[in-house]
């Protein structure tokens, strides 16, 4: 029993920074990681010998996670203007082309590359990146998320739309700039 | 009718999400063969979602 309470507290700093990079709200993120050991601690009947230890503990994380984001989709204010209109002229041509990212791909082995993503990730609004991470980190479907969260499919595809416009603008500056 | 580069970003960012139509498929390759911007467009965001692919199951797996 011990044994057990002990490496599941060992998962907390895991749990935590995968509950921060969704939640951007480091005190929702305590809270998801707090309720989700409690709960892991109250069910160890549930764990078994089944699945790795924190494989099963996100996914309880991941409930508290939907839980806590519907929580806050309710409290939060509706997104403005799209900001992304001013990359366009009027009839809709670039007004400065996107030129191609050199070796993005040799990127993809560099820690400090996903530094500078989570840099970028944690300066979107707190909605749109807690769709895009649903989408993206956690892999869900739009549908999914469309009925998490409570808004459109179309609403969705919206904030996806300016996570990765935003993403790529601050990629481009941040890491493919220099 | 041609598509616009604005509305091209928002189609291939829905092509991320949902299945494209027919049609939308059809007027995006049209695009994209003429426009070396929207191209370079598309392919970053392909290289985004591989990089948050990576950044997902980037911790070790016990």
């Amino acid at each position: 029993m011990n044994d057990f309470r002990s490496r599941v507290e060992g998962e907390r700093p895991y749990l935590l920074r995968y509950a921060s990079l969704q939640l951007r709200d480091t005190q929702a993120a305590e809270d998801a990681v707090q309720e989700t050991l409690l709960a892991a601690l109250a069910g160890e009947a549930g764990f078994g010998q089944r699945a790795s230890l924190r494989t099963w503990l996100t996914g309880i994380l991941k409930h508290k996670i939907i839980d806590a984001v519907r929580k806050a989709s309710r409290e939060a204010p509706a997104a403005g203007a799209d900001e992304f209109e001013a990359l366009f002229d009027e009839r809709g041509h670039w007004i400065e082309m996107p030129a191609a990212w050199s070796d993005p791909d040799a990127s993809l082995d560099q820690k400090r590359f996903f530094a500078a993503l989570e840099l970028c990730l944690s300066r979107l609004p707190a909605k749109t990146a807690q769709t895009f991470m649903m989408r993206e980190h956690m892999g869900l479907e739009t549908d999914e998320i469309c009925k998490e969260l409570a808004i459109t499919a179309t609403h969705c595809w919206v904030l996806l739309y300016r996570a990765r416009m935003a993403l790529r603008e601050c990629l481009t500056k941040e890491w493919f700039g220099k | 009718m041609m598509l616009s580069c604005r509305e091209v970003t928002r189609i291939v960012s829905q092509g991320l999400d949902r299945k494209l139509s027919f049609s939308e498929r059809v007027r995006l390759r049209v695009h994209l063969g003429i426009c070396d911007g929207c191209t370079n467009f598309r392919d970053q965001m392909a290289f985004l979602r591989a990089a948050m692919a990576k950044l997902a199951d980037e911790s070790p797996k016990p």
